[in-house]
């Protein structure tokens, strides 16, 4: 860096044009060339008519309040409709009276998607969050439950009796001492209430009244469709992955056989077999809940294209990580809980989360056999003859409403892939 | 497993229970066996429930009148035909609904993608927040609305707008003249497969010639010339027959022409722009995904970014796109079965209506589903041998 010019005589040059300032923005990304300009100004006045004739309609010209649909006609948008029927929209035909419940169970069930969102939380505080949570759900939409207490006793005896006959040998105090407690819960229990302590061996809890989940409707009905029936088809998702990746040829049929019939017929076809033939599959007597129905249909669909996801982070994992299981004389119980799956189920979560993504918006589906999820409920408010004929505001609500939820979660999705790559990008 | 694979043919002798092959044998048994234990439940149930309800069973039905009606059919239909021809009649609009879906959304998908990658900021912003819009809203609002939208913007039968003196644009659809049924149609076809059969010949001569020469030759304006010119010559020497058959309003609608119906206009075009998003995203990162260093090659070569995108990157990129590509056309083939909940006659609708007629669940539901499997299958071993045609030829 020699500089041969005397001092006097430097010349100080401007900065080229292009590259500085807002001008030279404009210049480098809307008018690189003549065929670019021409592009952008087309653009831009189309775009403004569009934004200008719709601004016209959905805030300029819009009605924000009127009695009926008729004060509407003429003018824009008529969003005194959305005012009117957005408490339907949201929570369908749950008693008005009680729809604080609904909206508080739809509070807790964001609050646990959102706290599992969060990466410092993803240990076992986000079993707690998630059991409390759906219990806290399901008590607020149902109004009581009633807990199985003998059931739970009995299967806490049987699982802590099992741990300490099976670990009793391999484990740490720590674990005997928790397999132990676990079982001498059950046995106290079963006890105290043979002994008449206890009075019952079902526990009612009954704070709120009752409603039916044919009561049920817009968006919590949505949000469990989509969150449970992904965590209930999670377990038999990722066995059904493990299956078609195993050795054993029989096994392994079986779980291509299931995956690609599934996967190859459209989930309307499935929803119409749960709702005609389910019934027809059960011993006779014995009915089970439209919605119930509904979700062993997603549960169904949703395994098979989890397991195709989980199946890509199980090919993914290098042959390497198989072997070294392997040679360290691990199980297949060991070496798939231990070795396998912890790195599999990293790899695939921003996957898992677009799939989410997906049956949010499949779940919309369970109205062609008059389920009232959130789709539904907008639907069958432009019933009312006193509203008719808006439909387009309608829609736009719900979409805007679906589009904040698969908006802000692909987003997510999309952080978390590059958060948990950090570690192998350079 | 492991153990057995280090070639050594003698296995350590171990006890029976403690051999991973005999194992493996007892475990599938089982597994096996309590997955048909669960059909004998279901089947024997199932059993017993119709046998208690009287339902008949067996496909016998599908020769009995159908005796209902289907808005939309590409073969004669009446309500006196029976089952199986309805079905067949929601079949065929079900194909046709996945085939034009498919080839627009093809198109749309690709434009959209190369447009956000676009050096115009603008048309890349526009494309993104297209892409955005569509894909995060479920598909069957986006029917929902098209559908409303083009019922209720459009004026009844009596106010339509007439387009051209011609057509006849209503809520009730898109009436416009066809010709009437001549016999010189037949050969018309044929002459378009000739035309197209030809077509390839000369695109294959002309490659070859280029490869050999170096002389391009113009494929696209010859193949159009011959695609569309044999057809049109075999009409003129038929004497060029001109009836058509005019739309014209009758009482409360139009009769005669032919018409685009409004639920078939909303469903193609609520899956064109729904699936187009995800193409555009696959489009995308298929380009993405190649090496900079192509695109740089092709601009030093001095070609086009139309000719460097055509010639150059995209083929490579296909390779890519492919696989994904083919798993978007088999969703939009499924999801056509929304159709039901706008009242297009497509194959679910048909038998739908077929089974709440007939009481037979469980036989039309196996209808539903082999035909999507069917359909499903033929369209992945098509897009797997295109796949493997434009597979990299490695030495």
């Amino acid at each position: 860096m020699t500089d041969a010019t005397p001092a006097g005589e430097r010349q100080h040059l401007p900065p080229p044009i292009v590259d500085g300032g807002a001008l030279g923005w404009l210049r480098k990304n809307l008018f690189s060339s003549w065929g670019n300009a021409i592009t952008t100004v087309v653009l831009l006045v189309l775009l403004l008519w569009l934004l200008s004739s719709f601004l016209d309609w959905a805030v300029v010209n819009a009605v924000w309040t009127a009695p009926n649909g008729q004060a509407c006609r003429g003018h824009g948008a008529c969003w005194a409709l959305i005012h009117e029927k957005y408490r339907f929209i949201f929570f369908g035909t749950f008693p008005y009276q009680q729809q604080w419940r609904p909206l508080l169970a739809v509070m807790v069930m964001l609050a646990m998607l959102v706290s599992s969102a969060d990466r410092r939380m993803w240990n076992t505080r986000l079993l707690w969050i998630w059991g409390i949570g759906s219990f806290l759900t399901f008590l607020l939409m149902f109004g009581q439950i009633d807990i199985p207490l003998g059931l739970i006793l009995f299967a806490a005896l049987a699982v802590g009796g099992l741990g300490m006959l099976l670990r009793g040998a391999a484990a740490q105090p720590a674990e005997i001492a928790g397999w132990r407690t676990l079982a001498a819960i059950g046995a106290v229990g079963i006890v105290l209430r043979l002994a008449g302590v206890l009075p019952a061996w079902s526990l009612a809890i009954a704070p709120f009244d009752y409603v039916e989940t044919s009561f049920w409707g817009g968006l919590p009905v949505t949000l469990i469709l989509a969150t449970y029936g992904l965590l209930f088809a999670f377990p038999y998702g990722v066995l059904l992955a493990l299956g078609r990746r195993s050795d054993l040829p029989l096994i392994k049929g079986l779980c291509i056989g299931f995956i690609e019939l599934i996967r190859g017929v459209p989930l309307i076809s499935l929803l119409i077999m749960a709702s005609v033939m389910l019934p027809l599959f059960l011993p006779s007597g014995m009915n089970i809940d439209k919605f119930l129905r509904a979700l062993i249909a997603v549960i169904l669909f949703a395994g098979a294209y989890i397991a195709e996801v989980i199946r890509g982070g199980l090919q993914a994992l290098p042959k390497g990580q198989f072997e070294a299981a392997d040679a360290m004389g691990l199980n297949y119980f060991q070496k798939t809980t231990l070795i396998i799956l912890p790195q599999a189920l990293r790899v695939v979560i921003p996957p898992l989360i677009n799939t989410f993504i997906g049956f949010f918006k499949d779940t919309s589906l369970v109205l062609i056999i008059g389920i009232f999820d959130f789709l539904n409920a907008a639907n069958q408010a432009l019933v009312d003859p006193n509203w008719a004929g808006y439909p387009s505001e309608v829609y736009l609500f719900a979409a805007f409403v679906y589009f904040c939820f698969c908006f802000s979660m692909s987003r997510y999705s999309k952080y978390l892939e590059i958060e948990l790559n950090k570690g192998t990008r350079r | 497993m492991a153990v057995e694979t280090l070639g050594s043919s003698t296995r350590p002798k171990v006890a029976p229970w403690n051999d991973p092959v005999v194992r493996g044998w007892i475990f599938q048994i089982v597994v096996v066996g309590l997955v048909g234990l669960l059909a004998w439940f279901l089947v024997s149930n199932t059993m017993d429930n119709l046998a208690r309800q009287k339902i008949a069973s067996g496909y016998d039905y599908l020769h009995h009148e159908a005796g209902f009606q289907i808005g939309d059919s590409m073969i004669p239909y009446s309500p006196a035909d029976t089952y199986a021809r309805a079905i067949l009649v929601g079949l065929l609009n079900t194909l046709k609904v996945s085939v034009l879906g498919i080839v627009l959304c093809t198109i749309l998908g690709t434009l959209i993608g190369i447009g956000r990658l676009s050096p115009n900021w603008l048309l890349a912003k526009i494309c993104e927040w297209y892409v955005e819009i569509f894909r995060n809203v479920p598909l069957l609002l986006w029917l929902f609305l098209f559908y409303k939208i083009i019922s209720e913007a459009f004026p009844g039968p009596r106010q339509a707008i007439n387009v051209l003196g011609t057509m006849f644009l209503s809520n009730r659809g898109l009436y416009f003249p066809v010709p009437l049924p001549d016999p010189i149609h037949p050969w018309m076809g044929l002459g378009l497969l000739v035309g197209i059969a030809a077509a390839f010949a000369v695109k294959r001569w002309a490659g070859k010639r280029q490869d050999a020469t170096g002389q391009p030759f113009p494929v696209i304006r010859t193949c159009i010339a011959i695609v569309v010119g044999l057809p049109l010559v075999v009409w003129l020497l038929g004497g060029a027959p001109h009836q058509m058959s005019w739309p014209a309003l009758k009482g409360f609608n139009f009769q005669g022409g032919s018409v685009i119906q409004p639920e078939f206009t909303a469903l193609l075009f609520g899956l064109v722009v729904y699936t187009s998003a995800f193409i555009a995203e696959i489009v995308r990162s298929g380009i993405l995904a190649l090496n900079k260093g192509q695109s740089e090659a092709a601009a030093a070569l001095g070609l086009s970014r139309g000719q460097a995108m055509r010639l150059v990157l995209l083929p490579q990129a296909l390779r890519v796109i492919v696989p994904p590509m083919t798993s978007q056309y088999l969703s939009i083939t499924k999801n056509s079965s929304l159709a039901i909940a706008i009242g297009y006659p497509d194959l679910v609708a048909a038998v739908n209506v077929t089974i709440n007629q007939t009481g037979q669940a469980i036989e039309n539901v196996v209808i539903i589903m082999a035909a999507y499997l069917t359909v499903s299958l033929g369209i992945s071993a098509f897009m797997n041998w295109y796949n493997k045609r434009i597979a990299l030829r490695e030495r």
